[in-house]
């Protein structure tokens, strides 16, 4: 017994002896040496050039037709346009020529510069319970709904609660477009596609109408937005499934832009553009001289790529062909390093 | 309660007040007051025994954690942001967002704490709960009660084996010499017994049989206080400290004197102290910084956002206005754009990196104290971690001051050799047997696997001299002899116990002495007598010795029958220092045994077997001014008064009798002091033994000089020690006796290695000169080839020195030398000898500078015979002067001033008790162990944290900057293009775990390599890795890295139709791969551990966000990511991003590992090798510098050229002479 007791007294205190008590456990432990990095730097050289070839020829087959409409020259169409005091309701055109077919689908933008959708402020301003078509929001409640982020456009004068409200619905971009093929001198309306321009979350989970029919009694005792012409059940009269939250140009409107300068898409033209005159006739409602920005419609191409970038494959060339330049410096390093020693 | 108004109560709390604060205190009985109530009890003012050290009650905790909390600036910063964030105007993030990272590391330490506190509730209940016996007029008789109950007034008997509830005042004990015995483990661990003894006066005065007696006169008396004329107190007072045990006594009764919290126990317990690691401090600094960073950044947030308002020609539509619909001024708007701006970057000044810092280090102790390397199995001991906050600083040592005796040597005395009446008996035999009794047992734990023997068996045996035992034996000048060992006898302190059952510990002592006889046998040398602590051994060893040898059997008469005060129970020696245990020892196995000791009186068996019974007059304690103890005894027979004296020896030499014209006391002193100073040389502590015969008229003199002294109030340690001197003086000198404490296993090599990790290694110690230079040369400390200063001083030349000539001759010679750039690798190496003295007068303001200044030159230095007081005093000196890392190491009472000075204190569990233990940092065994412990430990534990702390820094700061680059495109706003709730995420949840695991288990160098070339250690000392230019080298990449991360992105996405989330996704995706990527190329050892985090945080940060997108309707990146990943642009955003972001970092590391030679670097490319390679080069590396320094050690001759490797021109040499190379 007394030994017994020796020994469990012995080993009472004595540490594990496991690897990883003892801070043995395997380890790989690379060296960052040139010997090691060159066939790395090779490699994603190599990768790095095949990215970035692919890119460029991509992002070099697809066109891009941008046009300024903003009306400040006064030789632009639209400086009669862009004078704020003129009426509303205000027309223009602009008149483009293609030289050759552009390919469909060409998505079609409208763009804005200097325009800071990216604004905390501006972005909080809405209520989503509203946009998500819970009634219980639209009805002046005690200053609880609309929410307060709403502030100043939750109610009008009369204290009616607008809907929807908030800043970011309130300003929403307004100027609309035809587009006109001119074929021998008579203008051929050209079909733009507006479905499905939207996310599809947004526009099938995170926004909706309220279950009311038809819609414009859910809007009862509401008012519109300061700046609209138009209540939010009659944003399009031509189609009566978009109106209310789930508008196409409001959900594109409403999804904010990360930069300053921005597009966001307008139409599709799913078969393209043919080679031609073509008029664009826009009706001119919405400022920008205020903040010096600048309105524009442009008709683009997309690829898998998104959007004409030529940045992205020009940067995977340049630091692909640094990769193998380096590789060569490393190359070198490591043979002089190997040779002469005793320079040390 | 009876009405008392309430004038009457606060008269009598401040007179309570009053008499708390009273040094001197004036105690009632309690017994005449019993069942009265409370507000007429006398001693109602003092606090009663129950004892709190919670620091939190149930109700209050919340309130008064947070208010603890609080005093952190950290916590206060932040939670000040967040209720910042409350206020609209200049909210940045949905309120409650902002509230989750500090309500999270709240809660945290909340938890921590509140666990603290639940232990310590439950060990003061237990405690509280421990039952006791207080004595109760009304039963007559002890009535158990709890401790908590106990009150100051109290008459409180303990037991034997029971621990003291409070502090007593002891009046009674059942032995009848008044004497108890107390074990004092709890309070500082030390085992040996002391005896306390019972107030005198109520012992003499009342009879000591019946103990009610006691109780009652002392109730007649009334009062009970320190200065109260009808009791005879003024002798010292004698305490019982709570919380010590009494043993070995039937039980003991005290009045009760302070309780509760105010025991010397509890004041004394000051809880764990805080030490600021220099890393810490450091990194305080750098917090400023970022401060001041990103103070920076807002000033420009805001100075931009007023730029932007400016700049508009009118109002715009997306400016939202106030409710009445006008607009803030673009000043006002900016001024607060500025606090939003705070809390939108506040990430940038890192919350988390205290919490994960205390992580880490939790973790690094965990290592710490699970390595096998630092584990001992003699004392099953393994390091103990006090000080939880300063592991780096082990990593960054300059300066070790070490203390010698147990700290380098053992601390197991063994009797070597004495000198007696000036002739030499050197105990020849004893090296030998010992030797061949190691081997032997060294051998049978080969054979029986036995793990270790008990660790004080070779100590205790003591092999006799013949001429010595003859001399003893035969009748010329036998008085002289049996005074010497009669002195070793008498002249100590250490108590003679009869081990009870409970103090036995498992020393399997039987198969011990037979093992010993064994040894003896097989040895075929003269049988060993051991000094067993068993009666019954002593027995069979005298029969061994008969069978054996024969000659000693007359001396050794067997005492069964004239031993009635020694039972068959075994006798144990309990000393307070090995040196006494060491002289008893020898003493007994010549005969002269120690059979018991009370304050009254000493016997000693003679080698006749008679006893004889010496009455204990006094006793003049030893203490380190006078360096000597004395005991005045009054002998049995001759009925002289006779004072014993034992000390160091030039203590004693000063003192002896200077008799005109008695030539043989001259040389006997003279022989005596040429045999000490041989000891001395040897290595051996040595102490002289003087008698003086005192007639009787002068001892009743001196005895009421020393009665005043004791009763005096003030100066009284002075008066004591005056008035020993006093009578300490002619003394006759005994004889001298040399002692040796052996070195340390492996002690030469440590001490080496950590020279060649570039740490100044002090010796600091009160052994004289000779000894200290010995132990000096043996563990390496000092070389052969060394120039050793010696710097000695006699007192009585000190008056003579003036102030202008304390100059160091040496001093110039010795800058000169090590200046002059030829001698740089050439110069001899210089070693400084100190003595105390010398020391003080160096230590005088004008001289330290010159002092610091050539200690500095000197490789090594050696303070001899210097007091606890001064060793505490150059550490200071030395650190403040330097501004070096010290750390100080010890092992006994004497080590723990310094051990308190130096920036980390390193405790040895040894033999002196554990108070230096108590009072360090770090509790090692074994002074070997402080090698792994540095030179591993150390440096692992620095570099990790380093690495770890600027990691930190580079996250926070990387990953925020992006918001920063975003403001420039969002009109300042502080607006951010992630969720806030990702943001959260991104520091608690994604990238929080690894640089924790980095700061825990990176290892840039094994373990082997750091203790095969400690001069690796160097890269941590001075200012390391964690400097100012490495933090803001890291700074610097994490604003290149998040440049990157930012502008990739905005140029590929410039112009189109991306949403804020939608750009936001691939910034954070690509934030994350940098900054874990980042730490990967930082790890320097991948184990599965570190691939599994590393993974386990991608996954986690992909799986979180997804189902995030998923869940949350209202949230505005809802499905953004899902959106993204079906994108190839995404990926290749990303792929590109994340690689010119980490290329600088990924060359410079490259680069530095190819092209320069920091020995990191070598040591890792060795590290890659087979481990036999390895050592292979480790090994030819030590003997090739080896040969180097040898080289440099002879005197300039040789040209520095010549240094310069001339083997074979194979890579390893090329590589070794590399490493050689960095550190010359």
């Amino acid at each position: 017994m007394d030994s017994n007791y020796i020994e469990n007294q012995e080993v009472e205190n004595r540490p594990d002896n496991t690897a990883f008590t003892q801070q043995r456990l395997p380890a790989w432990q690379p060296i960052l040496s040139a010997g090691i990095v060159i066939p790395l730097f090779v490699l994603v050289g190599l990768a790095f050039i095949g990215i970035g070839v692919a890119l460029f020829v991509t992002s070099r087959n697809l066109h891009v037709l941008e046009m300024d409409y903003t009306g400040v020259e006064k030789t632009s169409p639209c400086f009669s346009c862009s004078d704020p005091i003129k009426q509303k309701n205000c027309k223009c055109s602009l008149s483009f020529e293609l030289d050759k077919l552009f390919e469909g689908p060409v998505f079609f933008y409208y763009g804005l510069t200097n325009y800071f959708q990216n604004q905390r402020a501006y972005g909080v301003s809405k209520d989503y319970n509203q946009l998500s078509g819970d009634l219980d929001y639209f009805t002046f409640f005690f200053s609880i709904v609309p929410d307060s982020t709403c502030k100043p456009y939750r109610y009008d004068v009369n204290n009616k609660p607008i809907v929807p409200c908030g800043s970011l619905a309130n300003s929403m971009f307004n100027d609309t477009f035809n587009l006109y093929q001119m074929k021998n001198g008579v203008k051929e309306e050209v079909p733009l596609d507006g479905k499905g321009i939207s996310w599809w979350t947004d526009y099938n989970i995170k926004y909706r109408n309220p279950s009311v029919n038809p819609l414009r009694n859910a809007f009862n005792g509401t008012v519109k937005p300061l700046y609209w012409s138009k209540p939010a059940y009659e944003l399009d009269p031509t189609d009566t499934a978009n109106n209310g939250f789930i508008n196409q140009d409001f959900l594109v409107w409403m999804r904010r832009s990360a930069l300053p300068n921005f597009r966001k898409l307008y139409r599709r033209i799913t078969d393209g553009l043919p080679a031609g005159n073509y008029s664009l006739e826009i009706s001119y409602n919405y400022p920008v001289i205020a903040f010096d920005g600048k309105k524009k419609v442009a008709f683009s191409n997309v690829s898998w790529m998104g959007g004409k970038n030529e940045f992205l494959g020009i940067a995977y060339l340049v630091i692909g062909s640094l990769c193998l330049v380096m590789s060569v410096v490393m190359l070198i390093i490591y043979h002089w390093r190997n040779s002469s020693p005793d320079a040390n | 309660m009876p009405w008392m108004s309430p004038l009457a109560r606060i008269r009598d709390a401040l007179a309570g007040q009053r008499a708390r604060d009273k040094d001197l205190r004036n105690l009632v009985s309690n017994l005449p007051y019993e069942g009265l109530d409370k507000w007429k009890q006398p001693n109602r003012h003092f606090r009663n025994n129950g004892i709190k050290t919670t620091k939190y009650s149930v109700l209050f905790f919340i309130p008064m954690n947070l208010f603890e909390q609080f005093h952190r600036l950290a916590n206060l910063y932040f939670v000040g942001l967040a209720i910042l964030n409350f206020v609209p105007v200049v909210q940045a993030f949905e309120p409650e967002v902002a509230l989750i990272p500090i309500c999270v590391i709240l809660a945290l330490t909340a938890i921590k704490d509140a666990w603290e506190d639940f232990r310590r509730y439950k060990s003061d209940k237990k405690l509280n709960r421990l039952p006791c016996f207080v004595y109760s007029s009304k039963e007559k008789c002890f009535v158990e009660k709890r401790w908590k109950d106990v009150r100051v007034g109290d008459f409180v008997k303990v037991e034997s084996n029971d621990i003291v509830p409070a502090d007593l005042l002891l009046l009674y004990t059942s032995d009848p010499n008044g004497v108890c015995h107390i074990e004092t483990a709890n309070l500082d661990g030390e085992t040996n017994l002391k005896q306390r003894r019972a107030v005198p006066g109520v012992c003499i005065t009342v009879s000591n049989t019946d103990i009610l007696l006691i109780i009652h006169a002392v109730i007649r008396t009334g009062c009970l206080g320190f200065s109260h004329p009808d009791l005879v107190l003024k002798q010292h007072l004698v305490y019982l400290k709570g919380g010590c045990t009494v043993r070995n006594t039937g039980y003991a009764v005290g009045f009760v004197v302070y309780a509760g919290h105010e025991t010397k126990a509890m004041l004394n317990n000051n809880g764990p102290r805080y030490k600021r690691s220099r890393l810490e401090r450091r990194l305080n600094i750098d917090v400023i910084f970022c401060i001041l960073l990103l103070f920076t950044m807002c000033i420009i947030g805001s100075l931009g956002h007023y730029l932007w308002l400016e700049s508009m020609p009118s109002v715009p539509l997306y400016l939202v206005p106030q409710t009445d619909g006008h607009l803030d001024t673009p000043s006002l708007s900016s001024f607060y754009k500025f606090f939003s701006m705070i809390i939108l970057l506040q990430v940038l000044i890192p919350i988390s990196l205290y919490v994960s810092i205390e992580l880490v280090k939790i973790g690094q102790i965990y290592f710490i104290t699970n390595d096998l390397d630092l584990y001992d199995e003699e004392t099953d001991a393994t390091i103990q971690c006090k000080a939880l906050n300063i592991t780096e600083d082990l990593g960054q040592i300059q300066y070790i001051f070490s203390d010698k005796t147990g700290t380098l040597t053992e601390n197991k005395m063994v009797f070597r050799r004495c000198s007696i009446m000036g002739r030499e008996y050197p105990h020849k035999e004893n090296e030998c047997v010992r030797r061949a009794l190691k081997m032997y047992i060294y051998k049978i734990k080969i054979l029986m696997f036995t793990k270790s023997l008990p660790p004080n068996q070779q100590e205790t045996e003591v092999i006799l001299d013949q001429k010595l035992l003859r001399q003893i034996r035969g009748t010329e000048k036998i008085d002289a002899y049996q005074d010497f060992f009669l002195a070793l006898a008498i002249c100590n302190t250490v108590v003679v116990s009869m081990a009870t059952a409970k103090r036995l510990r498992s020393n399997p002592l039987d198969t011990l002495s037979s093992l010993v006889r064994r040894a003896g046998s097989w040895t075929r040398l003269r049988a060993p007598i051991t000094s067993e602590t068993s009666a019954n051994d002593l027995t069979t060893q005298g029969q061994s010795v008969n069978q054996t040898g024969g000659q000693t059997c007359s001396l050794h008469v067997p005492p069964q029958g004239t031993a009635p005060a020694v039972p068959a129970g075994k006798l144990c020696y309990e000393a307070e220092s090995p040196d006494e245990a060491a002289l008893v020892h020898t003493a007994k196995a010549y005969g002269f045994v120690l059979m018991s000791r009370t304050p009254d009186s000493v016997t000693v068996q003679l080698p006749s077997g008679a006893q004889l019974r010496f009455e204990v007059l006094d006793t003049l304690s030893f203490d380190s001014n006078r360096k000597r103890m004395s005991v005045l005894v009054r002998h049995p027979i001759s009925k002289q008064c006779i004072l014993y004296t034992k000390g160091a020896d030039y203590a004693i030499m000063e003192l002896l009798e200077t008799p005109y014209g008695e030539k043989q006391q001259k040389a006997i002193a003279s022989d005596t002091q040429q045999h000490l100073d041989c000891y001395a040389k040897e290595g051996l502590r040595t102490l002289c033994i003087a008698k003086k015969v005192l007639c009787d008229g002068e001892y009743e003199s001196w005895a009421v000089q020393r009665q005043h002294a004791l009763a005096a109030m003030d100066n009284r340690e002075q008066l004591i020690m005056d008035s020993a001197v006093q009578i300490e003086t002619n003394l006759c000198l005994l004889g001298a006796t040399g002692v040796e404490d052996r070195l340390q296993d492996s002690v030469p090599d440590t001490v080496m290695t950590l020279r060649e990790a570039g740490i100044q290694v002090w010796v600091l110690t009160g052994d004289k000169p000779e000894t200290a230079v010995n132990i000096g040369y043996a563990c390496r400390l000092l070389e052969q080839d060394d120039l050793v200063i010696n710097m000695s001083c006699k007192s009585k030349v000190r008056s003579l020195i003036s102030n202008s000539q304390r100059k160091f001759p040496l001093y110039p010679e010795v800058r000169r030398y090590s200046e002059d750039p030829r001698n740089v690798d050439t110069t001899p190496d210089i070693s400084l000898v100190i003595d105390g003295r010398t020391l003080t007068m160096l230590m005088s303001p004008d001289l330290r500078d010159r002092f610091v200044d050539l200690a500095r030159h000197c490789r090594s230095v050696l303070c001899c015979r210097v007091t606890p007081l001064q060793k505490s005093e150059v550490v200071k000196l030395i650190r403040e002067k330097l501004k070096v890392m010290t750390l100080a190491v010890g092992d006994g009472a004497n080590d723990v001033n310094m051990i308190q000075a130096a920036d980390i204190g390193v405790g040895i569990s040894g033999q002196e008790g554990m108070q230096a233990v108590m009072a360090s940092d770090f509790a090692i065994s074994r002074f070997k162990h402080l090698k792994k412990l540095l030179l591993v430990h150390g440096h692992w534990c620095y570099s990790r944290l380093a690495n770890m702390i600027i990691y930190f820094f580079y996250k926070n700061a990387a990953n925020v900057n992006l918001l920063f680059w975003y403001q420039f495109f969002c009109g300042f706003t502080a607006n951010a293009m992630i969720d806030h709730w990702l943001m959260i995420f991104f520091n608690l949840l994604f990238t929080s775990v690894p640089p924790i695991m980095f700061g825990i288990m990176d290892k840039d160098v094994s373990a082997e390599m750091l203790l095969g070339l400690p001069e690796l250690y160097r890269t941590g000392q001075g200012k390391g890795e964690y400097s100012f230019f490495t933090f803001w080298i890291s700074m610097l990449d994490a604003f290149y890295q998040s440049l990157v991360a930012f502008f990739i992105p905005y140029f590929t996405y410039r112009g189109s139709d991306i949403d804020i989330y939608a750009f936001g996704t691939p910034l954070n995706t690509i934030s994350l791969f940098t900054i874990l990527l980042h730490l990967s190329i930082e790890i320097k050892a991948w184990t599965i551990v570190h691939v599994f985090i590393i993974l386990g945080s991608v996954t986690l940060y992909f799986i979180v966000t997804l189902a995030y997108g998923v869940r949350y309707l209202n949230y505005s990146g809802y499905w953004t990511l899902q959106a993204q990943m079906v994108d190839p642009m995404f990926y290749l955003v990303c792929l590109i991003s994340t690689v010119i972001a980490l290329l600088p970092r990924y060359l410079f590391h490259v680069l530095k590992n190819s092209i320069t030679c920091s020995p990191i670097v070598e040591a890792r490319h060795l590290d890659t090798l087979e481990p036999s390679t390895r050592d292979q080069w480790i090994k030819e590396w030590r003997s090739f510098r080896g040969r180097v320094q040898d080289k440099t050690s002879d005197v300039s001759a040789s040209p520095p050229s010549e240094l310069k490797p001339t083997q074979s021109s194979s890579e390893l040499n090329i590589r070794l002479g590399l490493v050689l190379f960095c550190h010359i």
